[in-house]
């Protein structure tokens, strides 16, 4: 941490005090003291659900269905595979039928060097951090949440996030029981990883780059990727410590 | 950002007979408020889940600073900074100080309206700070050296034809014959540029949408990426944001979320919500060394327990605006600071004064739109009402007006003699204008007949001919 000046932090302490003088004086009249710390302690540790839309609250097949659904309204495209071993000939394809170059910025994630890359040996991959000249990543993704087929992305060292924002396209690759129905539903699935640790990002992606800033046009790519496809792999989390089935269902 | 507020009139006068303006104002009007209807419509909870959301905004409004405390708490137990700031002033200091404490020369902007209200951009380049905003819009108006126009799309002004001059002005490298004519061009020039900003910057500021005291993670919500990239390339990230940001827990950040997007945009969600605790942990490849939370108070906790603390739950989604028809006709530049349209014009009194913008509450109709659309029924006519009770109590509207309202209150007052003095008028009048049936001008009704006839009654008052009315009938 680099060296905050000493008048920086009194201001800071002084402001900070007037402020919550204020904050005390004007709500006196609308409160009773003491107990306001418990329900504030109270909702913090219980984190308890609002409303949650009954769209989000179906059974999982639905959900994957209405995640693909939802997903592609909003110009994110997907496919579904059998196997991981399905993967490089995915991708290879869909990167041809794009006219991208065959190479791939992966993720550090275990999970996809596990994949057999080797079945498509045109594709040429690195992995790591994204930098400016990485046209395309591969990524995991930690949970899809199908109410607005959104992806759900965590730091960490497997999960660099600039490769979900530099490139020009984005791959996600992520197992269908991933998908779960509602935003909660995700945070759920947050709280029970790493010990409930909060990661430094989680992204919530619906979608690609996108702005209406000149003239409301739409147009895609504004910054981030322009296009964002998703591989649905059916059995990838097989024998790993991935979300139980419940996940979904028990919204 | 200097307010023009107090020449609110002119503006709007000049923005009527803008023909410029009026054109992209034509394109502007009715997009968001289809787009936003709907969305509505695809989420039958749409309703209720506004009144819960204006139920947990006052929840956390009467717990305010237990909740800063805890958010406070989390940031520093994550490894972050929270600075806390009264005024504008200190909050422009609090950021330059630690924009020289990491030695930067260069800072990416993600879109911050707090950024806008404390004039950071213009502070920082006095300082020796470059500022470049990356927000597609705010990049434009920052070429351009104008204020946004509309909180979420500020170039909203201008078209792309304006945007066109705006970087063949700017970015003199590029090839002066290059197309330009479409926006896809424009959004792929200003990409290409913008990415090698990103990439020199060396502190990214961003706004917040959320602050979460249960995580201490700040929120982006975001369309284009560029407040992520903001965030995620330089080495340091300064959030600068008002404290009244704060929600308990990440469940009811997910239930403003749901509503943000519908309301500002039409958007069922938009395309990047980010939450941002704390700076890049052990083993993590990228991400800022430092994470700092500038809290700006700037006169909000002066409207606590006001008739005013209301709008302290506003979550900036400019549904109002996008519903005004004042905001409609004049567009944004005419209210003369950060905040336009019906949010403006209760919160700039409140933030810069209202001998400066005692104006901005009296332009509405009082339609009640911005109330019935704002998701968090906020109800903004009758703060207005209350900053036009101030300002005739402050003297700050003109006598003449204040007289007359004073005249007009003590009859209106006294039913009996209302009736008769008003009985009287009508019958005179209608006595004088039964010729022409109407008068070109009438003493004290300039303003009215100026720019059309005044239609003569056609004697007695309504009260009158209601009751002969019901005596007939009866
Ligand atoms: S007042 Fe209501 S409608 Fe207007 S910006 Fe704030 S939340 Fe949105």
């Amino acid at each position: 941490m680099a060296e905050i000046s000493h008048s920086l932090a009194s201001r800071s302490a002084k402001a900070r005090a007037g402020i919550f003088g204020d904050i005390r004086a004007a709500l006196k009249p609308m409160r009773t003291e003491g107990a306001a710390a418990t329900v504030v302690d109270d909702r913090i540790a219980r984190h308890p659900r609002n409303l949650v839309p009954a769209r989000a609250n179906l059974p999982q097949p639905e959900q994957v269905a209405l995640f693909i659904a939802k997903a592609t309204e909003v110009m994110t495209s997907v496919e579904r595979v059998a196997s991981a071993s399905d993967v490089p000939k995915a991708i290879a394809d869909y990167l041809k039928g794009k006219n991208l170059a065959p190479e791939l910025r992966l993720a550090p994630d275990p999970r996809l060097s596990a994949i057999p890359w080797d079945r498509q040996p045109t594709l040429a991959l690195t992995s790591g951090h994204a930098r400016d000249r990485d046209a395309t990543s591969v990524t995991g993704a930690v949970a899809g949440i199908a109410e607005t087929g959104t992806l759900m992305m965590m730091s960490g060292p497997g999960a660099p996030i600039t490769l979900n924002f530099m490139p020009d396209n984005h791959i996600v690759i992520m197992d269908p029981s991933r998908i779960v129905g509602s935003y909660e539903d995700g945070w759920d699935v947050a709280r029970t990883r790493d010990g409930g640790a909060m990661p430094r990002a989680v992204n919530f992606i619906t979608g690609p780059s996108r702005t209406a800033d000149i003239e409301q046009q739409l147009q895609l790519g504004a910054h981030g990727p322009r296009n964002l496809h998703i591989i649905l792999v059916d059995q990838l989390d097989r024998g790993d410590q991935g979300p139980s089935e419940s996940d979904g269902s028990s919204a | 950002m200097h307010p023009t507020s107090h020449d609110f009139k002119d503006n709007a006068r000049r923005a009527l007979d803008d023909v410029h303006l009026q054109t992209v104002m034509g394109v502007f009007r009715g997009g968001f408020v289809d787009k936003r209807k709907r969305a509505m419509e695809r989420l039958p909870e749409f309703d209720q889940l506004r009144d819960q959301a204006r139920d947990l905004k006052n929840h956390i409004l009467e717990n305010l600073d237990h909740y800063l405390e805890r958010f406070e708490a989390k940031v520093v137990e994550n490894g972050g900074q929270v600075h806390w700031c009264r005024t504008p002033a200190e909050a422009r200091e609090t950021v330059l100080e630690l924009c020289r404490a990491a030695d930067a020369k260069t800072v990416s902007k993600g879109k911050s309206m707090v950024a806008e209200e404390i004039g950071l951009n213009d502070y920082l380049e006095e300082h020796g700070v470059v500022p470049i905003e990356t927000d597609l819009g705010e990049y434009i108006i920052q070429l351009r050296r104008e204020p946004p126009s509309h909180i979420i799309v500020p170039a909203i002004h201008l078209t792309k034809g304006d945007v066109a001059d705006t970087f063949r002005e700017h970015h003199t490298d590029l090839k002066p014959d290059r197309n330009l004519g479409e926006a896809r061009d424009l959004v792929n020039e200003a990409r290409a540029v913008l990415r090698q900003k990103f990439i020199a910057a060396d502190v990214g500021i961003t706004g917040a949408n959320f602050l979460i005291a249960e995580t201490g993670s700040t929120v982006i919500v975001t369309n284009e990426g560029n407040g992520d990239l903001t965030q995620c390339l330089p080495r340091v990230h300064i959030v600068v944001t008002g404290l009244e940001k704060v929600v308990p827990t990440l469940e009811d950040a997910s239930t403003l979320i749901r509503l943000l997007a519908r309301s500002a945009t039409g958007q069922e969600m938009s395309c990047y919500t980010t939450f941002s605790t704390g700076p890049r942990r052990a083993g993590d490849l990228d991400g800022p060394e430092q994470f700092h939370v500038v809290l700006v108070d700037n006169g909000r906790t002066s409207l606590l327990g006001t008739e005013f603390h209301e709008v302290l739950r506003c979550i900036r989604c400019g549904a109002c605006m996008n519903h005004c028809p004042v905001y409609n006709a004049i567009g944004g530049h005419a209210y003369g600071w950060v905040y336009p349209g019906p949010i403006g014009s209760v919160l700039d009194p409140a933030l810069i004064g209202l001998a400066e913008a005692h104006h901005l509450p009296n332009a509405s109709t009082f339609c009640g739109r911005c109330e019935a659309v704002c998701p968090v029924h906020i109800p903004l006519p009758n703060m207005m009402r209350q900053w036009r009770f101030r300002e005739s109590e402050q003297k700050l509207s003109p006598p003449a007006l204040r007289y007359g309202l004073g005249f007009w209150g003590f009859f209106a007052t006294k039913p009996a003699l209302y009736h008769f003095g008003t009985g009287i008028a009508m019958t005179v009048l209608g006595l004088l204008g039964r010729a022409k049936g109407r008068f070109r001008s009438l003493p004290g009704a300039k303003g009215w007949t100026d720019t059309r006839d005044m239609p003569a009654p056609e004697g007695g008052t309504f009260q009158q001919r209601w009751a002969q009315r019901q005596r007939k009938a009866g």
